[in-house]
């Protein structure tokens, strides 16, 4: 297989705005650095990640997708989180039937004390993702004129 | 088609010091529905709101994105300037270039590319907002305080100064809290009891107050202004009404062996008690794991003793249904225990105490009535040891102790010690500590009292064992400064035990939505400048439930929430957030996939006429969302199977234009 040395991934993270959203600004705040590569949209709850995001996301090219929400218990509306962990792991199978790589999706709680924890989840995610190199499988050539 | 104005932020240098805002505004200036771009060196300024609202009057802006930090620094910040400016404010959309772009990337091509991609994803998703009116909701004029230690007394007094009413939800029969065992408080020596108690009266006697005690909050729903709170009043086996608090019972009861939890157990007392003299409310409590009537239903002695008739052996617990407008956590902190630190010999020896068994033994309505005696042999001990930091700053071993400072320690440390001293010359005082940390007013010059008046040895190094040999406490330690082994024959050791929040304070935090730290401390909306407000609205925090804190901080604390309470309350109606759940009827086909998802049970049923194509009427079930109970989660949309439920303010179309500007 050819490894393409320059190959930088794009990941897309939706971040739960109570808990995770904060745990990135505190990352920010504490100068802890993770790649650009990570592009961050703002949700209210994990739960609001409808998987249609997801497979436009794959679809317009993005080599990753993670999704970040408070940890079980702590979810702002009570049980969002839960709906999360239930309905991603029924998608990320999917996924990986289709050939998406379970190593290119994840779900990660993060609190908003959790700065370190936000670096250090975005360091390791996209090292992995850059290791399965570019991914093709869904992507839609029509999106790419 | 939208007129959107972008505004560039340098924030000084924080953001323009790794990203090129001139570009990143050229760059957004050619983007779809974009018809002023520029930049500015501080947007939130008033120089800066102006540029603002005078682009969005000169250009007729119908939507802003505006390149900065965090929405949740500013966001507020830039829709109350749109909104000034005639611009509704939820057509403002912030991309985070600053937490999450330029103090994330070294490099000026990189943070500059990533500046430029999440700008044009808020372009994006302005495109598509819409504008919103927030609904208005009433606020239930009451608060409440849960925990009864200083921090939720001085919470409550405040608020009912202001003429609130207040209820506080104490778990223990008496309110007071840690302060109530305490002998003296530091710097100044005053007597804790002589503070604290007035306080507690007061409380006691307040109109506007109601004290719940020897209750716990069991259940929390709705939102801010608007919480409804289910408190269980937990049979206490006497009438509170009644009960004089004369204490006969207390001293006529046959069962005498009950580890006295107010002493921490270096006392007895019996299965009828009142914790303290000075409790409020002053009535007794029967113990239910101890009282021999109602373990075997054979004694009785307390109801036959009790003239005023107030024992209730059928007590229940009783379900306390109350609305709330604001709710204040102030559960407080307890010591760590000393399980894990066998080397200091706690659990093998009665002479190795805590600090705070050191303030029992050392106050007068405490176990040896303020004489300072061994608890093994009622001797005066003739040494002591003070260690500190056991269990704090623990950062080499977190599974024993706590990475945080406790920051009482040391300060009480150096009042035991002078307080020995004052009282027993004749006694040797050693204190071994990391650092001595007296970072307040008239901290330090407390602590130079303690080594220069009143010749108390303070030692760099730690304690690394204590063996009991005899009547004797062998104590190992290193001395830092002169490099030496010391080993040291004491009578009494005394553990400065590293403090954390309260056991209760993790389940209320998931009742009330609130978020915690990796401690179990509660989050603060903002480190600095909303330090006694939690995330989540409507819920105030007060005291060391917060983080550590000495007395005076946690008053200071406990009457800025109160401050903040009392702000809320005034005000008849709450804006509420505009950003919620809405269905589209014509695609609605009542499935209920909705309502099983909603946390909030926000989404009811009718039945509505549709008017068909052939002209005829047709009767179909469609959801309806209640927008006042609504909280914007959004996790009905996803469970939506024909995509008839949409978020305001996130919507479907919205994220799905974010993840394209990303993508592309």
């Amino acid at each position: 297989m050819q490894v393409n040395e320059n190959f930088k991934p794009l990941i897309v993270a939706f971040c739960c705005n109570w808990c995770s959203y904060a745990g990135a600004d505190l990352a920010g705040n504490n100068r802890l650095n993770y790649p650009a590569e990570v592009k961050i949209i703002r949700v209210p709850c994990s739960c609001r990640v409808n998987p249609m995001f997801i497979l436009r996301a794959f679809q317009r090219g993005a080599d990753g997708v993670i999704i970040c929400g408070c940890h079980p218990g702590d979810c702002h509306y009570t049980s969002g989180n839960y709906f999360t962990r239930r309905r991603m792991s029924l998608l990320f199978s999917m996924l990986d039937y289709l050939g998406i790589e379970r190593e290119r999706t994840r779900v990660e709680w993060v609190s908003a004390a959790e700065g370190a924890k936000f670096a250090a989840t975005m360091n390791e995610f996209v090292e992995q993702v850059t290791a399965l190199g570019e991914n093709k499988r869904l992507e839609d050539l029509r999106c790419k004129q | 088609m939208q007129r959107i104005g972008v505004f560039v932020c340098w924030c000084g240098t924080n953001i323009a010091g790794t990203v090129d805002v001139v570009k990143v505004a050229e760059a957004l200036r050619t983007e779809p529905g974009v018809v002023f771009s520029d930049n500015y060196q501080y947007m939130c300024s008033q120089a800066g709101q102006d540029m603002i609202k005078d682009a969005i009057k000169e250009h007729n802006l119908t939507g802003i994105v505006v390149c900065s930090c965090s929405p949740r620094m500013h966001e507020a910040t830039f829709r109350k300037t749109a909104a000034a400016a005639g611009l509704n404010p939820y057509m403002v959309e912030i991309a985070n270039i600053r937490e999450q772009c330029s103090w994330i990337h070294k490099d000026m091509p990189t943070g500059t590319e990533k500046a430029i991609i999440l700008g044009k994803a808020a372009v994006a998703k302005v495109n598509l907002n819409t504008p919103l009116t927030p609904g208005q909701t009433p606020v239930t004029k009451r608060a409440l305080v849960i925990g009864g230690g200083i921090a939720g007394i001085q919470t409550a007094l405040d608020i009912a100064d202001a003429g609130f009413p207040v209820d506080i939800v104490e778990k223990l029969p008496t309110i007071g809290g840690k302060m109530a065992q305490l002998d003296k408080t530091f710097p100044t020596l005053d007597c804790a009891a002589c503070i604290l108690t007035p306080k507690m009266v007061d409380a006691g006697q307040n109109e506007n107050i109601r004290i719940f005690s020897y209750s716990e909050v069991e259940e929390v729903g709705g939102f801010v202004g608007n919480f409804s709170v289910k408190i269980r009043k937990k049979a206490r086996y006497v009438k509170e009404d009644i009960c004089t608090g004369c204490g006969l019972c207390t001293e006529k009861c046959p069962q005498k062996k009950v580890p006295n939890e107010f002493n921490l157990g270096m006392d007895n007392r019996r299965a009828v008690y009142i914790p303290f003299a000075q409790a409020v409310p002053k009535v007794a409590t029967i113990d239910p794991n101890y009282c021999t009537m109602l373990k075997t239903g054979k004694c009785g002695v307390c109801a036959k003793v009790c003239t005023a008739g107030a024992i209730d052996y059928k007590q229940k617990d009783e379900i306390i249904e109350e609305k709330y407008g604001a709710i204040v956590a102030a559960t407080g902190y307890n010591p760590i225990s000393m399980n894990k630190f066998d080397e200091f010999a706690y659990s093998q020896s009665k002479d190795v105490i805590t600090s705070l068994e050191f303030e029992r033994l050392t106050n007068a309505a405490g176990p040896t009535a303020g004489k300072l005696l061994r608890p093994s042999d009622g001797k005066h001990p003739h040494t002591i040891v003070f260690v500190q930091c056991v269990g704090s700053r623990c950062s080499h071993d977190a599974s024993k102790g706590k990475e945080y400072c406790s920051k009482i320690c040391c300060m009480y440390t150096a009042k035991h010690a002078m307080l020995v001293r004052d009282k027993y010359p004749d006694t040797e005082v050693y204190v071994f500590y990391i650092d001595v940390r007296t970072p307040g007013k008239a901290f330090d010059e407390f602590y130079r009292r303690a080594v220069e008046e009143y010749g108390v040895h303070y030692i760099k190094g730690m304690v690394g064992k204590v063996t009991p040999e005899g009547d004797k406490l062998k104590v190992l330690a290193s001395d830092l400064l002169a490099d030496k082994q010391l080993k040291i024959d004491a009578d009494l050791v005394v553990l400065a035990a590293a403090i954390e929040p309260d056991k209760s304070a993790r389940p209320l935090a998931t009742m009330l939505t609130a978020s915690m730290d990796t401690n179990d401390f509660f989050t603060e909306a903002h480190p600095k400048l909303r330090p006694v407000e939690s995330p989540t609205a409507g819920v105030f925090l007060s005291g060391t439930c917060q983080g550590p804190k000495d007395i005076p901080e946690t008053v200071s604390q406990a009457s800025a929430a109160a401050a903040k309470v009392i702000g809320l309350l005034c005000k008849d109606k709450l804006t509420g957030n505009p950003c919620v759940a809405s269905s589209n009827e014509l695609m609605c086909n009542g499935c209920s996939s909705c309502e099983k998802v909603c946390p909030y049970g926000a989404i009811t049923y009718e039945d509505k006429e549709f008017r068909m194509p052939d002209r005829t009427t047709k009767l179909r079930r469609v959801a309806k969302v209640n927008e006042a109970v609504c909280q914007g989660c959004g996790c009905c949309t996803v469970a939506c199977p024909s995509g008839a439920m949409d978020l305001k303010g996130f919507a479907n179309e919205q994220i799905m234009a974010e993840v394209d500007a990303i993508c592309k």
